[in-house]
């Protein structure tokens, strides 16, 4: 009775390769897009159904064996409630996008581009979190990454489009070659390739180190840390929207499933100094993805970047969660731990909104670029409302679910004082600064996309002339509005279904917060802090009715003339209001002149010259300028020095292969 | 009786170094070709005393296939090609006799200090044969980088094939099949080049690689 679970689950991931298979043949056909997109939607709402009932249920962990895979060993699943959660998580993200591409798949130009890869990359992402060998796992992870490859590659004729492609999948290689290594050296000497196997082997503390490292980089590379996130701001944006919102909001979470998933759970006790580079970095990369989201102009890259600023925040539990287990606070550790994966769903919800919402505006103006938007709010009511809710969650406004994620984690943070070493607690009071610093300018951040794409005027025809999108799509969008709300509201019912999660991790959970008063949510104790969603919404509500009210009973209604030279807006061009890009000028002033070295030059016109002034503002990338441009480099300068190889003479190869024996014996002879 | 099959293998293989240094030295193609003769030659008693000495028939095989191909058959072939093409007098070395000789030294010092080492736990019939048969290994890969003539290249490789066998043979359990097939691809191998050689003199008037190379950095340019 207990494989029930896992043999569902495996069965959902079969038939979205059905699915798969069904649109390489259909694909060309007008009718097959919502069809497909809709039998994706329904195998996902199953597997999600599925998962979740596993983790509300509390179903003992359910394993299946399967023979294909490695000869003689076979493909592991299991569905312990860790997998439970990221499988509801990823599932949903699912539902969503399907449900949005039903409506949005119609604009599509080349159809059979997407339609094959995407159920495919759903499958993957399902498999990743199911595997239970790591054979499995790797083979899921490269599944995944070849389908969104692909996705990314659907639009290849477009500028850019080719090189991120190519960015992304050299990453990608890279970022499973390290974690190939970790779960090698995870296996041991004997291969034993099963979690089973690596869990009871318990590597010795310099392989763990190494594991640490690798996992870091492998699964970080996938998520977006600093510095090996330079292919997510390239590539998300670069696919059709309902598959940026998956990259984003759900694929991202598979890669901090493998993080925990190996670091949690397959190495065993922790120690302390494995906190520390996950806290620096995780810090690290929340302030850089906030401040290069602030930076850009193009919708669907900031909203790519701010994804990295969260994959910041969620390390920054995660790592916080390490350094308190190491010390033996369990409970301050599950609170830490349960604020990471409160985020991971809060992000998924968000983050899914937000890139459907630039979908959306994209379908609606044809534009991503946020200096030719404005004013849709009046052209698309009901997108701007669940973007607004979506920014206000993102920029961790309560009573939205944001808040609710950031404030557990900083109540972690708060429970630092009780660590014994030094060396950690100055660290985290650094790290505090920086989540304080990045949560403030997240919300900056949005208040500046919400602002110049939804408010104001429309700079261009286009945006003037936008229309509604399909309900299909203004469906999925209000869902995930609705739970934005609903997490934020009810924060105890999450912290309640992640218990079992942080339970099996940690040996620990946080307090329950079902039969509190008024559903508080009390991190620690009472006396300590505590958090109410409902009331904060209610107070919100009421006093906005009753100020809504007041204005309108108080207020005169008579028509008032303005004099023409008003709030210093007296143009009636929409060129001078503000725009993306001098809404953050403040910003990179303070900033990025140091992170990005940004530069104004203003290039005035001499006396009697009447050519218009220029200013111009240049920036750099640090990540490409210190890091990845030198390694292109060496790389094309030993490959130009090694090209001469290719046109040697027989004699002079028979030489090389001489020497070559010559100097392993000469090695082999001096070896002590 | 140990003593003395350890003695003879020893000596049998020690004249095959030997006969490697012969083949570094000579400056006439028909010598050159009559030395490696005699090294096949006695190659192949070696791989029968080994046959002898261990009390496996089925080394007398390869001592047989040796006798045949290369102390026959390949030398015979060669001598005609040479003859045909009129080249006896070429052969042109990169590095003089002496340094090479110096080199070829200093090669074996090196085979015999890994080999004993590395094989300490070896029985001292394998171990010694191996040192030896490294040893001529090398000397053929040396003659094959110094020599700029075809014809001698081939040799060089036919003789480091002929370490090749040495070491197979001391080292006991390697089945008849790889034997076999080891010496027909050193025959096809032969033949290939052979066809080769043919087609470069009716290209360039000669059998110096160099001329190959001169032709494909024209090509390059």
């Amino acid at each position: 009775m207990s494989v029930v679970p896992v043999t569902i689950a495996l069965g959902c991931v079969a038939a979205f390769l059905v699915v798969a298979v069904l649109a390489v043949v259909a694909g060309r056909t007008r009718v097959a897009t919502p069809l497909i997109y809709a039998a994706c939607l329904v195998v996902a709402l199953a597997a999600f159904t599925n998962a979740f009932a596993a983790l509300v249920t509390g179903a003992a962990p359910s394993a299946a064996a399967s023979p294909l895979g490695l000869p003689w060993i076979g493909a592991r699943f299991r569905i312990d409630p860790l997998a439970a959660f990221f499988l509801a998580v990823v599932d949903f993200g699912a539902a969503a996008a399907s449900l949005y591409a039903i409506g949005y798949g119609r604009h599509e130009d080349e159809p059979q581009r997407v339609l094959p890869f995407y159920p495919a990359f759903l499958a993957a992402m399902n498999l990743v979190v199911l595997a239970d060998d790591a054979f499995t796992f790797l083979w899921s992870w490269e599944l995944m990454s070849l389908a969104s490859w692909a996705l990314v590659m659907a639009h290849h004729r477009e500028e850019d489009n080719a090189r991120a492609g190519t960015i992304y999948l050299l990453m990608a290689s890279f970022g499973t070659l390290a974690l190939l290594l970790a779960f090698g050296l995870m296996a041991g000497p004997d291969g034993g390739y099963a979690f089973a196997d690596i869990r009871a082997e318990g590597p010795s503390p310099f392989l763990a180190g190494l594991v640490i490292g690798l996992a870091l980089v492998g699964a970080g590379s996938k998520a977006g840390l600093v510095p090996l996130h330079v292919w997510l701001p390239l590539a998300h944006p670069a696919a059709p929207s309902h598959v940026s919102a998956l990259m984003s909001g759900v694929m991202t979470k598979v890669a901090v499933y493998g993080f925990v998933r190996i670091t949690f759970d397959l190495l065993g006790p922790p120690d302390i100094w494995w906190s520390i580079p996950v806290l620096a970095i995780g810090g690290g990369t929340a302030v850089a993805g906030v401040l290069y989201a602030l930076m850009q102009t193009d919708l669907k890259r900031a909203l790519a970047y701010s994804t990295i600023e969260n994959i910041g925040l969620v390390f920054v539990g995660l790592g916080l969660a390490l350094a308190f287990d190491a010390n033996g606070l369990r409970a301050a550790g599950a609170l830490a731990l349960t604020a990471a994966l409160f985020h991971v769903l809060n992000h998924m919800l968000f983050k899914s909104l937000l890139f459907l919402g630039a979908g959306a505006v994209l379908v609606a103006t044809g534009e991503r670029m946020m200096e030719h938007l404005g004013g849709l709010i009046r052209r698309m009511p009901v997108t701007s409302a669940a973007f607004l809710v979506g920014s206000a969650a993102i920029s961790a406004l309560p009573p939205l679910n944001g808040f609710a994620s950031e404030w557990l984690l900083l109540q972690a943070i708060l429970l630092s004082p009780q660590l014994p070493q030094w060396g950690s607690k100055l660290l985290l009071a650094g790290v505090a600064t920086l989540l304080a610093l990045s949560a403030a300018l997240a919300a900056a951040c949005f208040a500046r996309i919400y602002g110049v794409v939804f408010l104001g005027r429309p700079r261009t025809s286009a945006a003037e002339t936008a229309h509604e999108v399909d309900r299909a799509s203004l469906a999925a969008m209000i869902l995930l509005a609705l739970l934005c709300l609903g997490a934020g509201i009810l924060p105890g019912l999450v912290i309640d279904g992640l218990a079992p999660v942080v339970a099996s991790l940690t040996g620990a959970q946080m307090p329950t917060q079902a039969g509190i008063a008024w559903l508080s949510i009390v991190p620690v104790s009472e006396s300590r802090s505590s958090y109410n969603g409902l009331l904060v919404f209610l107070f919100i509500l009421s006093s906005a009715s009753l100020a809504a009210l007041l204005v309108r009973w108080l207020a005169s209604g008579a028509t008032r003339r303005a004099p023409a030279w008003d709030c210093g807006f007296p143009d009636p061009s929409p060129a001078t209001q503000y725009t993306a890009s001098s809404f953050a000028q403040p910003i990179r002033r303070v900033f990025g002149s140091y992170v990005f070295r940004a530069r104004e030059h203003v290039e005035m016109r001499p006396p009697g010259d009447v050519g218009p002034a220029r200013m111009k503002v240049t920036m750099h990338d640090g990540a490409w300028d210190l890091l990845y441009d030198p390694l292109v480099n060496a790389v094309a300068f030993a490959a130009r020095k090694l090209d001469k190889l290719q046109f040697l003479t027989i004699r002079l190869y028979l030489s090389l292969v001489f020497f070559a024996v010559l100097f392993l014996l000469l090695v082999l002879a001096l070896w002590p | 009786m140990h003593g003395l099959s350890f003695d003879v293998a020893h000596l049998l293989a020690g004249s095959l170094v030997l006969l490697s240094f012969m083949l570094l030295y000579q400056d006439r193609l028909y010598a050159l070709l009559n030395v490696f003769a005699l090294q096949a030659s006695v190659l192949a008693l070696s791989v029968a005393w080994q046959a002898y000495a261990q009390g496996a028939p089925h080394l007398y095989v390869t001592a047989a296939i040796a006798l045949v191909f290369k102390a026959i058959v390949i030398p015979v072939a060669l001598h005609r090609i040479v003859a045909k093409l009129g080249i006896h007098r070429e052969v042109e070395t990169v590095v003089g006799i002496g340094p090479t000789m110096l080199a070829g030294m200093a090669l074996v010092a090196l085979s015999l200090v890994v080999m004993l080492r590395a094989a300490a736990i070896a029985d001292p019939l394998a171990r010694e044969d191996v040192a030896f048969a490294l040893s001529v290994v090398l000397l053929g890969l040396l003659m094959m980088i110094t020599r700029q003539n075809a014809v001698s290249q081939v040799v060089g490789f036919m003789s480091l094939e002929n370490g090749l066998i040495l070491a197979a043979a001391g080292a006991k359990g390697m089945p008849l099949v790889v034997e076999i097939s080891v010496a027909f691809s050193v025959l096809v191998a032969f033949i290939v080049i052979g066809v080769f050689l043919f087609r470069i003199r009716e290209r360039f008037d000669t059998v110096d690689v160099e001329a190959l190379d001169r032709f494909r950095g024209g090509r390059r340019r």
